[in-house]
C-alpha cells in the first residue's frame, strides 16, 4: 500500500483531497438525484440520515446509547407542524422552533440521564422517551391518534413556495447537508477528539481534568437538536406528525440504521438510512408484519456478525486503522 | 362508607388493580434483576418472553386442551427452554463485548417475536378465561374481590419470595452472588459457570412466562402486551435500582399501588406518573431506592 511509504504530511493531504473529493461527488449527486430519483423517497432517505448521523454522534463519538432519540424526532415533528398549521409561521421559523424545543428536551433528559450511566443511561432515556410519547398522546393539540395532518410546506423566506416537491428537496437537501457538515466539524474539533476521549476511557479523563458531565451534556444538546431538525423537516416533508414519530420503535429504527451502517463512522449513518429506509418502502405492501421481523433479523446478525457495519467493514477492509470501532473495550 | 371523598369500593378496588400490576412489575423487574446480575445484560426481550408465555398458554388450550394449571408449569418451561436456546446460541458470544450490545441483541429477538406473533395472530389480541375454581370472588365487607385477582397477587408475592429467598438465604444462591463477583475464581472452585449462566437466563425468562401466564386472564393476550410493559418495567427498574433483589420486588408492588391511585384521584396522570417518580428519584437518589451508589 503506497500510504506505508508516504510521510505523515503528504498522507494528510491525500487523505484531504479524497475528502475533497468525495463532498463534490456527494454534493454533484445529490444536486442531480431528484431528477432520476423519485424526490420523496429521497428526502425521506435524506431526513433519516440526518436523524440517524445525529444520533450516531452521541453514541459513535460519545458512547452514550440513548434509547429515546424518537423524542426529538418526533417533539420537533410535533412543534414545527404545530407552528406551520396553527400559526402559520414559515417553514424556517417552524423548524427553527421544532429543534429549539428538541434542544431543550436534550438538555433535559441529557441533564438527567448521565446521572447514571451504560444502560442504566439508556433505560432512564427510553423512559423518558416514553413520557414524551404520552404526552404526544393526551395534550389537545397533538391530535391524538391521529396526529397533525395536512401541516402546509409555506414558502421559503416568504418568498420560495415549498409545495412542488423539487423545491422542498433542493431546501431539505441544503438543510441536511448544513447539518452533516456540522457533525464532521464537531468530530474533527478538539471538542470532538475529547468526546472520544471519554468515550474510550471516561476515568483517564476525569484525572486529565476534563469535566466529563458538561461534555456528555453538550453532546446530548447537539444531537437531540439535529435529531430535531430532521423531525421539523419530515413533518414538513410528509406534512404530518404522527404519534409513529414519538413511539420508542422509532428510538429503536435509528439505532438499527446507525449500527447496520457503521457506527462510530461519518458515513455510516446515512448509508443505514438508506438500506432500512428502501427496505421499509420496498418491504412494506409486500410482507406486512414481516418488515418488524426482518430489522429484528438484522439487528441480531449486526450484533452477532457485523459489528462494524457496512461502512465499518469497508474502513476495515482498507486497512488496519488506528480507530477501534467503540465497545470493543470498557 | 367513603374515604377520602372516594368510595371504599372505588378506593380498594383501584388500590386491588394497582396491587395486580405491581405484581407484574415486582415478577418481571426481578427477572431481569436476576438475569442482569450473572449476564450482565438487560434483556430487552423480557417483554416478548412475557407475552410468548402468556400466548402458549392460550396455544395450550386452545390446540392441546391445557388446562390454565398445567400451563403456569408448562409455560415457564417451555420458554425457559427456549431461553437456554437464546443464551447458548446467542449472548454467549457478546459476554466479552459492551454491555450495550446485550441490550441491543435482546431487542432484535423482541422484535422477531413481535413480528411473528403479529402475522399469526394480528394485533387485536384474544381473551383467556380464568379456571373454574377461582372464577366469581368474595365480598370482604369494604369491597368485593374478584377470587382470579387475590390469586395473582398470592402467586406473583409467593414466587418473588421464593426467588429472594433462593438467591439470598441458600448455598445455591450464595454460589450465584459469588459468581456474579468473581467469576473466574468461581470456577476455579471447580463450578461450572458456563452452566450457571445458562440456568439463571432459563429461570429468569422462566419468570416473565409464568407472569405471562397469570396475566393472560386479566390483561388482553395480544403480541404487544409485552412491548408496553417492558419500558415501565424499566422505569421500575431504574427506580428501584439493580443491585438488590428485594428493592425489586418492593419497587415493583409500590409503584403498582402509586399507580392505580394515580388513576382514581387524577387519572389523567397515571400513564406517566412512574415516569415522573423515575424522574424524581434520579434527581434525589440516581442508584436507585435500593440501588448501591456507584
Amino acid at each position: 500500500m503506497s500510504t506505508l511509504t508516504s510521510s505523515p504530511a503528504a498522507r494528510g493531504s491525500a487523505t484531504e483531497s479524497r475528502h475533497l473529493l468525495g463532498w463534490t461527488l456527494a454534493l454533484a449527486f445529490g444536486l442531480a438525484a431528484p431528477w432520476f430519483i423519485y424526490p420523496t423517497f429521497l428526502m425521506k432517505v435524506l431526513c433519516f440520515a440526518l436523524f440517524a448521523s445525529a444520533f450516531n454522534l452521541l453514541l459513535g463519538f460519545a458512547g452514550l446509547l440513548s434509547f429515546g432519540h424518537a423524542a426529538f424526532f418526533g417533539a420537533s415533528a410535533y412543534v414545527c407542524a404545530g407552528l406551520a398549521k396553527n400559526l402559520g409561521l414559515s417553514p424556517e421559523l417552524s423548524i427553527l422552533g421544532g429543534t429549539t424545543v428538541a434542544a431543550a428536551l436534550g438538555a433535559l433528559f441529557g441533564w438527567l440521564s448521565i446521572r447514571r450511566s451504560g444502560i442504566y443511561l439508556t433505560m432512564i432515556t427510553l423512559a423518558l422517551a416514553q413520557l414524551v410519547f404520552f404526552v404526544a398522546l393526551q395534550m389537545p393539540f397533538t391530535g391524538g391518534e391521529d396526529g397533525l395532518q395536512g401541516v402546509p410546506r409555506g414558502a421559503l423566506l416568504g418568498l420560495l413556495p415549498l409545495g412542488d416537491n423539487q423545491a422542498m428537496y433542493y431546501f431539505v437537501f441544503a438543510v441536511c447537508l448544513a447539518g452533516f457538515w456540522l457533525i464532521r466539524r464537531t468530530v474533527h474539533s478538539p471538542y470532538g477528539q475529547v468526546l472520544k476521549a471519554i468515550r474510550e476511557n471516561e476515568p483517564r479523563a476525569i484525572s486529565l481534568g476534563y469535566d466529563v458531565n458538561r461534555y456528555k451534556l453538550l453532546a446530548f444538546v447537539l444531537s437531540a437538536a439535529l435529531a430535531g431538525t430532521a423531525g421539523a423537516l419530515k413533518a414538513l416533508v410528509f406534512q404530518l406528525a404522527s404519534l409513529t414519530d414519538v413511539h420508542w420503535h422509532m428510538s429503536g429504527e435509528v439505532v438499527l440504521m446507525t449500527l447496520l451502517g457503521g457506527l462510530g463512522t461519518l458515513l455510516g449513518p446515512g448509508v443505514g438510512a438508506l438500506v432500512i429506509v428502501t427496505l421499509e418502502n420496498e418491504l412494506a405492501d409486500k410482507v406486512g408484519p414481516w418488515v418488524t421481523v426482518i430489522m429484528g433479523a438484522i439487528f441480531v446478525v449486526c450484533v452477532l456478525a457485523f459489528r462494524r457495519g457496512i461502512v465499518g467493514e469497508l474502513l476495515a477492509l482498507r486497512g488496519p486503522r488506528s480507530d477501534t470501532p467503540p465497545g470493543g473495550g470498557h | 362508607m367513603t374515604l377520602f371523598g372516594l368510595s371504599s369500593q372505588a378506593l380498594f378496588g383501584q388500590l386491588l388493580l394497582g396491587l395486580i400490576n405491581g405484581s407484574f412489575y415486582a415478577v418481571l423487574s426481578l427477572g431481569l434483576a436476576v438475569i442482569f446480575g450473572l449476564l450482565n445484560i438487560i434483556n430487552f426481550a423480557h417483554g416478548a418472553l412475557y407475552m410468548v408465555g402468556a400466548f402458549v398458554a392460550l396455544l395450550g388450550l386452545e390446540y392441546l386442551g391445557m388446562n390454565y394449571w398445567v400451563a403456569l408449569v408448562a409455560a415457564p418451561l417451555v420458554v425457559g427452554l427456549l431461553g437456554v436456546v437464546i443464551e447458548r446460541g446467542l449472548l454467549r458470544h457478546l459476554y466479552k463485548l459492551d454491555h450495550l450490545y446485550g441490550l441491543l441483541l435482546t431487542f432484535g429477538l423482541a422484535l422477531i417475536a413481535e413480528g411473528v406473533f403479529k402475522y399469526f395472530f394480528g394485533v387485536s389480541g384474544s381473551s383467556y378465561a380464568p379456571p373454574e375454581q377461582l372464577q366469581g370472588g368474595v365480598d370482604l365487607g369494604f369491597m368485593f374481590m374478584p377470587l382470579y385477582r387475590g390469586w395473582v397477587v398470592l402467586a406473583s408475592l409467593t414466587v418473588c419470595v421464593a426467588t429472594w429467598y433462593v438467591i439470598e438465604r441458600t448455598p445455591l444462591g450464595a454460589t450465584l452472588r459469588a459468581a456474579t463477583e468473581k467469576p473466574q475464581l468461581v470456577q476455579a472452585l471447580g463450578i461450572n459457570v458456563p452452566v450457571l449462566v445458562t440456568a439463571t437466563y432459563g429461570v429468569g425468562v422462566a419468570l416473565a412466562a409464568f407472569a405471562g401466564v397469570l396475566a393472560a386472564p386479566v390483561m388482553q393476550v395480544n403480541p404487544v402486551m409485552g412491548s408496553n410493559l417492558i419500558i415501565v418495567v424499566f422505569a421500575v427498574v431504574v427506580i428501584g435500582g439493580m443491585g438488590s433483589i428485594a428493592g425489586s420486588i418492593v419497587t415493583g408492588l409500590g409503584l403498582g399501588i402509586v399507580e392505580g391511585l394515580t388513576k382514581l384521584i387524577y387519572p389523567e396522570a397515571s400513564a406517566v406518573v412512574i415516569f415522573v417518580i423515575m424522574i424524581v428519584v434520579l434527581l434525589l437518589r440516581p442508584a436507585g431506592l435500593f440501588g448501591k451508589q456507584a
